[in-house]
């Protein structure tokens, strides 16, 4: 991947080039612009998300009720949670992908991009139909992220509108992920064999296959619900032979890959960044590729850790505490080759480099306290406390999160031309990361001294520590309008950035001008 | 996989019945020639439950009973419905310890079949079984717990 073509971009059409405005943004098939319009979608997700974040904090930062009906606290967790994991998170990577996948693998643009434009386009109102459901009779359903029969089945109309939402997300989601394999598998430059990918490629093949796996089968849950709650089926009612475990079985069948879904291509992003970095190839890139796919076909065997409580019985639990710390295996291979990329590396620390070094401390402790839960006997204590909170914060927040942060330092002068504000990233960097340990660390106390999730009041023994995770809570949520400012800013000026950004940088999108032109790549570069 | 999503209601389905777990609806086939075990005593607990507002009464007729391992029992439970139209419920068992329920054997129960009660009809239905001697020395109480749900859609 050392000497390879950069061709002059030609432009197609002119009519296409200069289209202005609405039109421009509406109907472009244009892999970048429609990563853009991904990247800003989720990131005003985010901060939709985030804002409901501070509402439930702000309830608990006392004991009492203070500010929200319990019913509206509900709400807002339940909103929480599926804004963040399908309305930030996911949309936020596959805007990434749309951006560095083709011009990673020497590529013009993604396989369908018609098929891009239409994924993308119903995320906008998937997403107002989601934040309309407060407006619905009985506010937006208040049955947590997950769903569960038979509390979702009673719910109101604004369950409703969530299911036709998460409908809509899940078609956005598969469509992507079939857009994105295709691409990667049949327009990757000619001398790019699947073991010269860069990491951030494999990790997206994995996941767009976990996409294709279980989006369809969490449309399936939800339309359940959906007979269940309007045309008679008694999928999840005992009384008609039903059973609301079996929501649980085919939620987490869907679930638990998805947890998966969100981490992988952040580990493809870290296996990005450490490198260059560190001025060093990748340590082990075959078994990061083993280790992915390992993690992909794992994922699929672990959901019952979701459920240790139902009462399936010893076999099952033991099975399902087993395959659950096998997982922790590739993971762990993982991350000891990105300390092994270090090692002996020549390091500076960027922004990119603080967040992926950050990542790694932070992802430890919430794989961690996966290992912990894992073990069923010490789940059955655990489970739906906020220690689970806490480990899942820390692998989403910590994990996804701040990779996603690291992509953007990471890229953006290749997509701007501009170098960001070093200093303010590394504020936003430290800000972020000493604030969210003030929130999420001393929720791991909490679950372990009993306090349960979803609840807005809580005993006076869990005081101190609420106090401290809102405080915490408050000052992570600000430091994101430090990340906007930043960005916004290198969008408008900056010191101009050179093709190669990063003088470790290796890849072909290094190897294109900054900022990256509209077209690129229209001829295939020549891998060695 | 849209699909197999809609598979996984029967797919569970047959895995239960093919494992024989959490077999509650239909008779346990055991042999009724068991001794006995009249050195060991278990502490058995009936428990009665509505859901879905039904406006029935639902008691066991005795709320303990001291049984031997082995020893068939029948036990009783009174059911009346309350209101002016026919209703059908469907009674859905469920055990403490929840690991007792492998070793609570029973060979006739209300709860095998819907129960429909025309207006203002009382009825006391039986529930025959026996505990298997296998059942773990540790366990001293079991508690039988029945459930009645409306079956919705059968009226009479």
């Amino acid at each position: 991947m050392n000497s390879m073509q950069v061709v002059a971009v030609s432009s197609p059409a002119k009519a296409v080039n200069e289209r202005q405005g609405i039109t421009r943004w509406l109907i472009s098939t244009n892999h970048k612009e429609i990563g853009t319009l991904y990247l800003i979608f989720s990131f005003t997700m985010f901060l939709v998300g985030g804002t409901m974040a501070l509402c439930i904090r702000a309830e608990l930062f006392q004991p009492g009720l203070q500010l929200l009906r319990p019913e509206l606290f509900n709400q807002l967790t339940t909103m929480h949670g599926l804004v963040m994991v399908f309305a930030a998170v996911m949309p936020a990577f596959v805007g990434f992908a749309n951006w560095q996948l083709p011009m990673m693998i020497g590529a013009p643009d993604m396989a369908f991009p018609r098929l891009n434009n239409f994924g993308f386009w119903l995320l906008p109102p998937a997403a107002i139909l989601l934040i309309a459901s407060f407006f619905a009779p009985g506010g937006a359903t208040a049955a947590g992220w997950t769903l569960y029969a038979p509390l979702s089945v009673q719910m109101g109309p604004g369950m409703d509108m969530a299911i036709f939402a998460i409908h809509l997300l899940g078609i956005s989601s598969i469509v992507g992920a079939i857009n994105i394999a295709a691409t990667i598998l049949h327009l990757r430059a000619p001398g790019m064999t699947l073991m010269k990918m860069p990491m951030f490629v494999w990790t997206w093949l994995v996941t767009a296959f976990l996409l294709v796996a279980v989006m369809p089968v969490l449309a399936a849950a939800v339309t359940m619900l959906l007979t269940d709650r309007h045309f008679g089926t008694h999928f999840f009612n005992a009384a008609g032979g039903g059973d609301p475990v079996l929501f649980q079985h085919i939620f987490w069948f869907f679930g638990h890959p998805e947890v998966y879904i969100l981490i992988l291509p952040a580990f493809g992003i870290i296996s990005e960044i450490i490198p260059t970095f560190s001025r060093k190839a990748l340590f082990g890139y075959r078994s990061m590729v083993f280790a992915t796919c390992a993690i992909g076909i794992l994922a699929f065997l672990v959901w019952g850790h979701h459920m240790f409580t139902v009462g399936f019985g010893v076999g099952p639990e033991l099975f399902f505490m087993y395959a659950t710390m096998l997982v922790a295996v590739p993971t762990g291979v993982k991350l000891f080759n990105w300390i092994g990329t270090m090692w002996g590396g020549s390091l500076t620390f960027e922004a990119p480099m603080l967040f992926a070094v950050g990542f790694i401390l932070v992802f430890l402790v919430g794989g961690i306290t996966g290992v912990v839960l894992a073990v069923a006997a010490v789940d059955v204590q655990l489970q739906d406390t906020y220690y689970v909170v806490a480990h899942f914060h820390y692998t989403m927040v910590a994990g996804s999160l701040f990779s996603l942060f690291g992509a953007t330092y990471y890229w953006l002068p290749k997509w701007t031309g501009h170098m960001y504000d070093e200093a303010l990233a590394r504020c936003h960097f430290w800000l972020s990361i000493v604030f969210f340990n003030m929130t999420f660390f001393v929720m791991f106390f909490l679950g372990l001294a009993g306090m349960p999730r979803r609840i807005p009041d809580y005993p006076l023994q869990f005081a101190n520590f609420n106090m401290i995770a809102s405080i915490g809570a408050a000052g992570f949520g600000f430091s994101q309008l430090l990340f906007l400012y930043v960005v916004l800013k290198c969008i408008r000026r900056g010191k101009l950035a050179k093709g190669r950004v990063w003088e470790g940088a290796v890849g072909l999108e290094w190897t294109l001008p900054s900022p990256a032109p509209k077209h690129s790549f229209a001829t295939p570069p020549v891998i060695e | 996989m849209f699909g197999f999503g809609y598979l996984l209601p029967p797919l569970y389905s047959t895995v239960c019945q093919l494992t024989g777990f959490n077999r509650l609806q239909s008779a346990d086939v055991v042999s009724t020639n068991t001794r006995a075990n009249a050195k060991r005593t278990v502490l058995m607990q009936f428990d009665s439950n509505l859901r879905d507002g039904l406006p029935w009464k639902f008691r066991a007729t005795q709320t303990t009973k001291e049984v031997h391992p082995g020893q068939l029992v029948s036990v009783s439970y009174d059911v009346s419905n309350d209101s002016d139209r026919a209703i059908s419920g469907q009674a859905i068992p469920s055990y403490a310890p929840t690991g007792a329920a492998a070793y609570v054997r029973k060979l006739e129960c209300f709860c095998f079949s819907i129960q429909t009660l025309a207006p203002r009809e009382v009825r006391r239905m039986p529930v025959v079984f026996l505990i298997d001697t296998e059942l773990p020395s540790d366990v001293r109480t079991v508690t039988l717990s029945y459930t009645f749900f409306e079956v919705p859609g059968r009226r009479g």
